[in-house]
C-alpha cells in the first residue's frame, strides 16, 4: 500500500497540470471567439502576414 | 449655387441646396478618429463592428488588408461578435483610412463605442468557466479515490487507508466547494437579503452541510463522507448555469452592439457653410445638419432647406412616403428618401422621440423583470418542504427513537443532501438550451433564457400590420399593362430609390430594360427622362397623371406618361405575408385571441385585418396608444405576445409578456424583442409557440421526475439506509434521467 504515497500525489499533480492548462487558456482569451477559431484553422499562416 | 451629384447608376440629381463645400463626398466619410482611444504607449485603439463577415476568407481579407499598413501593431477580428480591434502607432486620423479600406473590400462598417460595452457578463462567463474547470478537476480526482472506497469496506482496505483517502478527498473538495460554489453562495445570499428564496438557497445549504458533515466524519474516522457527492453536485449544476448564461449572454451582447451603434455620425453645417463630421451624441439644439439621400435622420428637427420625401414607416407605421418641404418637422429614426436636406436640430439626441421611445422601453423592461421563473417558483415550494422533512427526521430519531443527538442530526443532514436539488437545477436550462438550438436551426433566434417559458403561457397575440402581417413593402397589383409602357416605366423606375419605383422595377423582374438619357429626379414629383427624344415621366398624379381619373379604391399609385399619350396608372398594395391567414387560423384553432394595432390609416388596416382573418383591429395608433392598449390587456390579466417590427412597436415589444420581431425589423425593434424570426413567412411565430409549449411540458415532466426521485430517496435517507455510494448513485442517476428526458424534445413535432 505504500505505493499510494507516490501514486496519489502523481495523480493530483497530473490533474493540477491539466487545470493549470485550462486556466491559462481561459486567461489568454482562447474562449472569447469560439466560432472564429473554427474558421481560422482553414487559413494558412503566411496568408495573414507577419503581424499577428 | 446648385450642386450636381452623379450616382453610380448614372442618374443626375439636381437640387437647390446651398452648400459651399467643394466636395461633399470627403466630409461624408470619416469621423472614426473621434472613436479611437489612445493607449498608454502612444498607440491608438479602434473598435468597429464589421457586417457581412461569414467565412474564413473574410477574416483573412480584412485582417491582412489592415495588417499591410506598417503602423499597425495588432489587428484581430472576433468572428463571434463581429468586432474588429485595431491597434496602431502614428496618426490618429489613420482610423478613417482603415475603415475606408475595409469598406472598399465590400463590408459595412459601423461605429461602435467600446465605452458602452458592458464587460460584466463577459467577466461572469469567465468566472463560471473557471469555477467549472476547477470543479471538473476536483471531481475527477475525488472519483479516483471514491471508487476505491465504495468497492471495498473498512475492514477489507484497512481503516487507516480509508481515513487517508477521506483526508485527501477533504483536501481537494473543501477548497473546490469554497471556490466553485461561489456562484450559488452569492446568488443565495442576494436572495436571502431581499427576504425571499430561490433555487440557490437549498443548493448552498446542501453544499455547506455536506462538506461540514463529511469533515466531521473524517475527523472521527467514520463512514458517512459525502465529499464526492458535494463536488458532483457542484459540477453538474455549474454546467446548467453556464448553458443558461451563454443563452442570455448572446442576447445581451447584440443589444449592447445596437445601443453603441446609435453613437453614429452626423454632418454639421457650420456658419461658413462648411461640413464637419461629429458624433450624434454631441449634437446640440440649434445646430444645422445635412442629411444625405438614403440616410436616417438622427434627431428631431425642422427642415430649413431642401425638399424631399421621408419614409416614416418605422415611426408611424404608414407605408406611403411623406413629402417634406422647408419648415416641416421630422423625427429621429425616419429615412430621407429622395434628396439631401438641411435640418435644424430641435432637440438634442438624448431628448428626441427616438430617445423617448428608448426610455419607454426601459420602463417597460423593468416591469417585465418582475416575472418569476418557474425554477424559482419550484424552489419556493421545495425549500420549506425539504427543511421541514429534515427537521421531522431529527425530532423523530432523537425524540421518539431515543438515539444520540449526533446520530439523529446525521440522518437529518443526509435527508437534506439526498434531496439534492441537482435534478431540479438542471430541469429548466437543459430543456431551454435544446429548444433554442432547435429553433435556431429553423431561423428563429431566442434571445433570452426564459423567453420560451413566457411564450408558452400566452393567451393573446397583438400584431403590428406593416412589416409584420404584411411584407412591409408595396407590390404591384395591376399587372395587365401594355408591354411597352411597362418596359419604359420600369426602366425609368430603376433609377429611383422611392419604394413604389422599386416595387415597379421588381415586378418587371429580370426582363430587359431600355437605355434612357437625361434622367432627372424632381423632388416630391417624380422622375423624367428622354427615350428616342421623347419625354417620359413617372411620378405623382398631380405631376404626370390623369387628374380627372375617378377612383373608388385606396391603393397607392404611380403614374407614367410617354410623350402626349394617355397616362398609365400603376397601383400598389402592401400585401399580407402568404401564410398570414393560415397562421392566424392555427392560433384561433388553439384558442389564442388575436388583434392588430397599426399606425396606418383605417382603410388599409381594415383590408389587411379582414384578409388575415383578424376581427379586432385598431388603426392610427401612436406608440403610446399601442402601449396603453397593451396595459389594458395586461390589466385584464391577459398574457400578451407582441409581434412587431417598427420603432412605434418597440415600447410594446419591450413591455409585452413576450415579443417577437421579424429579421427585417428595425434594429431597435429587434433589440427589444425576445425572439427574432427570419424569412418571409409568419409561420415561425406559430412554430415557436408550439415548441415553447412542448418544452414547457418537458420542464414539468422533469420536475415530476425529480419529485419521484425524492419520494424514493427521502424515505431511504429517513430510515438511515443511505451510504455515500447510494448518495452518489442517486444524485447522478437523477440528473441523467432529467437530461435524457429533455432530449425527447428532439422527437417532438
Amino acid at each position: 500500500m505504500s505505493v499510494l504515497a507516490y501514486l496519489i500525489p502523481v495523480a493530483l499533480l497530473l490533474g493540477l497540470i491539466g487545470l493549470a492548462g485550462f486556466i491559462w487558456s481561459l486567461k489568454s482569451g482562447q474562449y472569447d471567439d469560439l466560432d472564429g477559431a473554427a474558421q481560422r484553422i482553414l487559413l494558412d499562416d503566411d496568408e495573414l502576414g507577419p503581424k499577428q | 449655387m446648385g450642386q450636381q451629384q452623379t450616382l453610380p447608376n448614372g442618374v443626375q440629381i439636381h437640387n437647390t441646396l446651398e452648400s459651399s463645400s467643394p466636395n461633399p463626398d470627403e466630409t461624408e466619410q470619416g469621423g472614426y478618429e473621434l472613436l479611437a482611444q489612445s493607449g498608454e504607449d502612444g498607440t491608438y485603439n479602434l473598435s468597429v463592428l464589421v457586417n457581412g463577415v461569414h467565412c474564413a476568407a473574410c477574416i483573412q481579407k480584412i485582417e491582412s488588408t489592415i495588417a499591410k499598413n506598417k503602423d499597425v501593431q495588432n489587428v484581430r477580428l472576433n468572428f463571434t461578435t463581429r468586432r474588429l480591434a485595431i491597434q496602431w502607432s502614428g496618426e490618429k486620423d489613420q482610423a478613417n483610412i482603415f475603415v475606408k479600406s475595409i469598406e472598399n473590400l465590400g463590408y459595412k462598417v459601423q461605429p461602435f463605442n467600446a465605452d458602452l460595452v458592458n464587460e460584466e457578463s463577459k467577466e461572469q462567463e469567465k468566472f463560471l468557466l473557471m469555477s467549472l474547470g476547477v470543479a471538473g478537476f476536483a471531481l475527477g480526482n475525488i472519483m479516483l479515490l471514491s471508487v476505491g472506497v465504495w468497492s471495498s469496506s473498512g475492514e477489507e482496505m484497512g481503516y487507516a487507508t480509508r481515513e487517508f483517502f477521506h483526508w485527501i478527498s477533504a483536501l481537494i473538495a473543501i477548497p473546490t466547494i469554497l471556490y466553485s460554489g461561489r456562484p450559488f453562495f452569492n446568488s443565495a445570499l442576494g436572495a436571502l437579503k431581499n427576504g425571499h428564496t430561490n433555487m440557490d438557497v437549498p443548493i448552498s445549504i446542501a453544499l455547506i452541510l455536506a462538506c461540514s458533515m463529511s469533515l466531521h466524519e473524517t475527523i472521527y474516522g467514520a463512514e458517512h463522507v459525502y465529499f464526492d457527492s458535494a463536488v458532483m453536485l457542484t459540477f453538474f449544476l455549474l454546467i446548467g448555469r453556464y448553458l443558461d448564461l451563454r443563452a442570455r449572454g448572446k442576447a445581451r451582447e447584440s443589444a449592447n452592439d445596437l445601443l453603441s451603434t446609435l453613437s453614429g455620425f452626423a454632418n454639421v453645417v457650420d456658419e461658413d457653410g462648411r461640413l464637419q463630421r461629429i458624433l450624434i451624441r454631441d449634437l446640440k439644439e440649434g445646430m444645422n445638419i445635412r442629411v444625405a439621400m438614403g440616410e436616417t435622420f438622427p434627431i428631431d428637427g425642422e427642415i430649413i432647406s431642401g425638399q424631399s420625401e421621408v419614409d416614416t414607416s418605422l415611426v408611424t407605421g404608414e407605408t406611403i412616403p411623406r413629402v417634406i418641404e422647408t419648415g416641416a418637422q421630422i423625427y429621429a429614426g425616419t429615412l430621407n428618401l429622395s434628396a439631401p436636406v438641411v435640418v435644424r436640430v430641435a432637440k438634442a439626441a438624448e431628448d428626441s422621440l427616438l430617445a423617448d421611445i428608448v426610455r419607454l422601453m426601459e420602463k417597460a423592461g423593468q416591469s417585465q423583470a418582475k416575472y418569476v421563473r418557474i425554477a424559482d417558483k419550484a424552489a419556493q415550494l421545495y425549500t420549506p418542504v425539504v427543511h421541514i422533512a429534515a427537521a421531522i427526521a431529527f425530532i423523530f430519531w432523537w425524540g421518539v427513537m431515543g438515539i444520540a443527538w449526533q446520530e439523529a442530526l446525521m440522518i437529518a443532514i443526509t435527508v437534506l443532501i439526498i434531496t439534492c436539488p441537482c435534478a431540479l437545477g438542471l430541469a429548466v436550462p437543459v430543456v431551454q438550451v435544446l429548444a433554442s438550438a432547435r429553433l435556431t436551426k429553423s431561423g428563429i433566434l431566442v434571445k433570452s433564457g426564459d423567453a420560451l417559458e413566457r411564450l408558452a403561457s400566452i393567451d393573446t397575440i397583438m400584431f403590428d400590420k406593416t412589416g409584420t402581417l404584411t411584407h412591409g413593402k408595396p407590390s404591384l397589383i395591376n399587372q395587365e399593362h401594355e408591354l411597352n409602357s411597362f418596359k419604359l416605366a420600369a426602366s425609368l423606375a430603376s433609377y429611383s430609390h422611392h419604394p413604389l419605383s422599386k416595387a415597379l422595377y421588381k415586378a418587371y423582374g429580370d426582363n430587359e430594360i431600355v437605355e434612357l438619357s437625361d434622367v432627372e429626379e424632381h423632388s416630391g414629383e417624380g422622375l423624367s427622362a428622354r427615350y428616342n427624344h421623347e419625354l417620359i415621366r413617372l411620378g405623382s398624379r398631380q405631376w404626370c397623371g390623369d387628374k380627372n381619373y375617378e377612383t373608388s379604391d385606396s391603393y397607392m399609385e404611380i403614374w407614367f406618361q410617354h410623350g402626349d399619350k394617355k397616362a398609365v396608372r400603376f397601383t400598389f398594395e402592401d400585401s399580407p405575408r402568404q401564410d398570414a391567414e393560415m397562421t392566424i387560423k392555427h392560433f384561433h384553432d388553439d384558442g389564442i385571441k388575436t388583434l392588430m394595432a397599426t399606425g396606418d390609416l383605417s382603410q388599409p388596416a381594415k383590408a389587411v385585418a379582414s384578409q388575415c382573418g383578424i376581427k379586432e383591429y385598431y388603426a392610427e395608433q401612436k406608440p403610446d396608444d399601442k402601449f396603453n392598449r397593451l396595459q389594458e390587456l395586461k390589466e385584464q390579466k391577459h398574457n400578451v405576445l407582441m409581434v412587431g417590427d417598427g420603432l412605434n412597436d418597440a415600447p410594446v415589444l419591450a413591455g409585452a409578456d413576450i415579443s417577437m420581431a421579424p429579421g427585417s425589423a428595425l434594429d431597435m425593434a429587434q433589440n427589444a424583442a425576445d425572439i427574432i424570426f427570419m424569412g418571409d413567412q409568419l409561420a415561425p411565430v406559430y412554430r415557436s409557440w408550439k415548441t415553447a409549449k412542448a418544452s414547457q411540458s418537458l420542464v414539468k415532466e422533469n420536475f415530476a421526475l425529480a419529485a419521484i426521485y425524492n419520494m424514493i430517496a427521502v424515505p431511504l435517507a429517513f430510515m438511515g439506509y443511505v451510504t455515500p455510494l447510494v448518495a452518489a448513485l442517486a444524485m447522478s442517476g437523477s440528473s441523467i434521467i432529467v437530461i435524457a428526458n429533455s432530449f425527447r424534445l428532439r422527437f417532438a413535432k
